[in-house]
């Protein structure tokens, strides 16, 4: 039940500081995917179920308040969250390369899926344009970001030791 | 491997699909009715509204305390130069208020409108701005009950912004004219001419918009035009400024012409807007 608190109050906090901090951080009007790290840290750190319904939830507060269709984005973070979760085997919690690597796809991904779904079918072709000046330069801002949230985490885990394996203390702030 | 096995677990498989149905299941019905934006709207907005305002402001602080900081040395030299011209001005203003007492005595006496019909406008503070790098809109502190709807104006210091498309009880989101996938109709006002104003991603790290199919049979339009909001829209008021064009260039079919403009509002440092609380086609029956 804890953990499940835990879990809901990440989700919302991360939102919102999505839609807040991150576009105060913004560089040239980029700014980094903290959705993108949590719902794919939530598969990679806390197994299948978790990952799919943090990325579910995530995805549906993004539809409600930025996105035109409710359940696109829903669709997107859970299935992000959903392909993490594979990798729950081989991720240690206090191990940062892999985490980063992942993070870096998922975030790929998501440019990707967006710009083939929102854009291309809209005739906006030009698809190296995109890749340059949006794709990569969010998924290199979201790698930083992911490094400063892996800190936090293990700061956190330092000061609130985990009492099982199973709890849902995260590494976001 | 786990030891204490809970009463009754779903396997992950049977969530995802479950989930994958109900996100289709959704997408189907809020393409053809507003069924669950409502609701959903509503309860998100209350749970996250009053952290995003909370944030913004602090967000807000933050950054005008550090802009403080690196201007602190020109501001006082400005300040110097500030206090001399308070002073001429003060004349001059005097001089004026005599001038403008005299003006407003005969306007009254020609019985004068003011030049624009004005219209009812609500402020608004910008909480939050779209969580993806794709679109541009931001959200709102003002709602439904404050008297917002869907397709009202939004306008800020002299120019347009945009309009809202979604409302909740507390918030509402306004997309921005120069969201990639929004269009407006525009007219330059030195010649009446229609012109289509579209956002464009490609172009928006330049601040610039892109317009297109202006016909301009005189060849009259020119840099620098001002661009104002037609009165074709069925959404839009006639008469906002949109902008003014940076750059014009003929179409490969030597009928219409395309070019850029650069928008009268910044959308970056954007803290406040004002919504207009009338729709358009309330106020077309308003004016019958």
């Amino acid at each position: 039940m804890k953990e499940k608190i835990i879990g809901v109050i990440i989700v919302i906090f991360s939102f919102i500081c999505q839609v807040t901090i991150c576009k105060f951080i913004a560089l040239n009007d980029i700014g980094p995917n903290l959705l993108v790290i949590v719902a794919a840290s939530f598969g990679f750190l806390y197994g299948k179920k978790p990952g799919i319904i943090a990325g579910f939830f995530i995805g549906l507060l993004f539809d409600v308040f930025c996105g035109n269709i409710l359940g696109f984005y829903a669709l997107l973070f859970m299935y992000i969250g959903f392909f993490n979760s594979f990798f729950k085997q081989l991720v240690y919690k206090d191990e940062l390369p892999l985490q980063l690597l992942l993070v870096g796809v998922s975030d790929l991904f998501y440019g990707i899926i967006v710009y083939l779904l929102l854009f291309l079918l809209r005739g906006k072709f030009h698809f190296g344009y995109y890749t340059l000046h949006i794709i990569l330069p969010e998924v290199i801002y979201t790698v930083i970001l992911e490094i400063i949230v892996f800190f936090i985490g293990s700061l956190i885990r330092k000061i609130i030791p985990e009492e099982t394996d199973r709890s849902e203390k995260k590494e976001i702030a | 491997m786990k030891q204490k096995r809970p009463r009754f677990t779903l396997p992950s498989n049977y969530i995802l699909l479950f989930l994958t149905i109900v996100s289709v299941v959704l997408m189907l019905v809020t393409f053809t009715t507003d069924l669950f934006n409502g609701v959903l709207a509503d309860v998100s907005g209350h749970v996250t509204v009053p952290f995003q305002r909370g944030i913004s402001v602090a967000g807000r602080y933050l950054s005008e305390r550090t802009e403080d900081l690196a201007t602190i040395r020109s501001l006082q030299e400005e300040n110097d130069t500030l206090r001399e011209q308070v002073d001429q001005l003060t004349i001059e203003n005097n001089t004026l208020m005599q001038e403008r007492y005299e003006l407003n005595n005969l306007r009254s006496l020609y019985q004068l409108d003011q030049e624009y019909s004005e219209y009812d406008k609500i402020g608004a503070r910008v909480i939050g701005k779209d969580g993806g790098n794709w679109f541009s809109s931001f959200i709102v502190d003002k709602g439904e009950n404050d008297g917002i709807a869907v397709n009202m104006n939004v306008i800020a210091g002299s120019g347009l912004v945009g309009t809202v498309t979604k409302v909740g009880d507390n918030w509402a989101r306004v997309t921005s004219i120069i969201d990639d996938s929004s269009n407006v109709s525009g007219m330059i006002l030195a010649t009446g001419d229609n012109l289509i104003v579209s956002g464009d991603l490609e172009l928006m790290d330049r601040n610039n918009i892109r317009f297109e199919k202006l016909i301009d049979s005189a060849d009259k339009v020119k840099e620098g035009d001002k661009i104002v909001t037609s009165n074709i829209s069925d959404i839009y008021f006639p008469g906002l400024l949109i902008g003014y064009i940076t750059s014009i260039d003929a179409d490969s079919n030597n009928l219409t012409h395309s070019g850029r403009l650069t928008p009268a509002v910044d959308f970056e440092h954007m803290d406040e807007v004002l919504i207009i609380t009338q729709l358009k086609d309330d106020y077309d029956e308003f004016e019958e």
